[in-house]
């Protein structure tokens, strides 16, 4: 048997108590047999014995007390991180209101310019849209950031987003004939939105309405 | 005393803190003897034993009840002690081998010196001269020698403890022994 390779090898499986049947006998005899061996197992077994037999540290007295005391305290936020991780689908639905609404405030503070979707026969002045008169306005009609002043008709809804609906007239006189020249103007509804919240709504209502809309078309 | 653990465990994770108590006060020993066998300084030992407790409080929902708690916990203290050893700076020039000889180190040389005369030996120096010599083993020799024979765990669990396979436990156990051998064989 060759010492240094295999009989230290044996040694060591001996020690991890691997040692089969037949590898323990020629360990044995090998032990018997070689001088050099049998100190060096005896060196190894003597080792693992001083090892082994060394006293356990013991912690410092106010171990726990001082572990207790570092302990982060128990905190709401924890629990509403915790409650994040066991439940994906709440990660995945908060992520997209903050997307959503992010991209909704965004698009309110994005430009101050008028803009007048795309009709023809609009006049724009001092950011108030003029529907002239005598002009009929076929389809949908949305001002952003301006007035509106119906002179002419409108055949569709009306919505403004920051902006007033100002009467025909420029004396701004308010009579019933007023009211009712206005009603007459457009047959759609109106819908004014002047303030952040109501914005936000109209994109709600507008993105409800809009998946609703795919799903009926398909 | 295993179930025990398990009850504590459970409370901890419905958020009863004083529960964790019981935990520490069972473990802090052996916790504490690993990092201070590992690193060698009962301060440095305290501050990592502490740290893994306040780890294992912090993620104890990550913790698999199905599994060994203990293992879990050695796990983090002994990741935290080997992650502090490699920061500091490398002491290993006794260690390394000397060019052109056969496993022989710097320690051979010096041997004679370190040497003590048996009849002067008491045994609490005996002990510390024991710990000096796994604390000039290598790492990665000296936390499976650290776990086997302090703590007595099995190879198995050692793997689990140091995420390495058992082959590899065996063979740095193996390889830890034959230095301490060497080292120890004139006590």
């Amino acid at each position: 048997m060759n010492c240094k390779q295999e009989a230290v090898a044996l040694m060591h499986k001996y020690m991890d108590g691997d040692l089969n049947k037949e590898e323990e006998r020629r360990l044995r005899d090998h032990l018997q047999a070689c001088q050099a061996c049998q100190s060096h197992f005896h060196e190894l077994k003597r080792t693992t014995t001083l090892i082994t037999n060394t006293m356990p540290a013991q912690a410092p007295k106010d171990f726990t007390a001082n572990v207790m005391a570092n302990l982060p305290k128990e905190k709401k936020r924890r629990n509403y991180a915790r409650l994040f991780q066991s439940h994906p689908i709440l990660t995945a639905a908060a992520v997209f209101f903050i997307l959503m609404f992010s991209g909704i405030f965004s698009a309110w503070n994005q430009d101050q310019q008028v803009t007048v979707s795309k009709q023809e026969n609009l006049e724009i002045k001092d950011e108030v849209v003029i529907v002239p008169e005598g002009v009929t306005v076929n389809g949908d009609l949305t001002v952003r950031n301006g007035d509106l002043r119906i002179e002419g008709k409108i055949d569709g809804d009306v919505t403004i987003i920051n902006g007033d609906i100002i009467d025909g007239e420029p004396d701004g006189s308010i009579d019933e004939e007023l009211d009712s020249s206005t009603l007459r103007a457009y047959t759609g509804e109106l819908t004014e939105v002047n303030q952040i919240y109501e914005w936000v709504w109209y994109q709600t209502k507008g993105l409800v309405s809009d998946i609703f809309s795919f799903g009926s078309d398909e | 005393m295993e179930s025990m653990i398990k009850q504590k465990i459970k409370e901890v994770k419905k958020g009863d803190q004083s529960s964790f108590e019981d935990i520490v006060a069972f473990y802090q020993n052996k916790v504490f003897h690993i990092c201070l066998r590992m690193i060698g300084n009962s301060y440095e030992a305290e501050d990592l034993a502490q740290e893994a407790f306040i780890r294992a409080y912090t993620n104890i929902h990550s913790f698999d009840e199905r599994r060994k708690f203990s293992t879990w916990l050695y796990r983090i203290a002994t990741n935290l002690t080997i992650d502090r050893i490699r920061k500091k700076k490398p002491d290993y020039h006794l260690d390394a081998e000397v060019k052109g000889t056969d496993g022989l180190d710097m320690y051979s040389q010096l041997a004679a010196d370190q040497a003590l005369p048996e009849e002067e030996v008491e045994s609490l120096e005996l002990q510390s001269y024991i710990h000096q010599e796994i604390l000039a083993l290598p790492p990665k020799y000296r936390s499976v020698i650290v776990l086997r024979y302090l703590d007595e765990l099995a190879l198995q669990e050692i793997a689990e403890i140091l995420d390495i396979p058992v082959g590899t436990v065996k063979t740095r156990v193996h390889r830890g022994r034959e230095a301490l051998r060497k080292r120890l064989r004139h006590v």
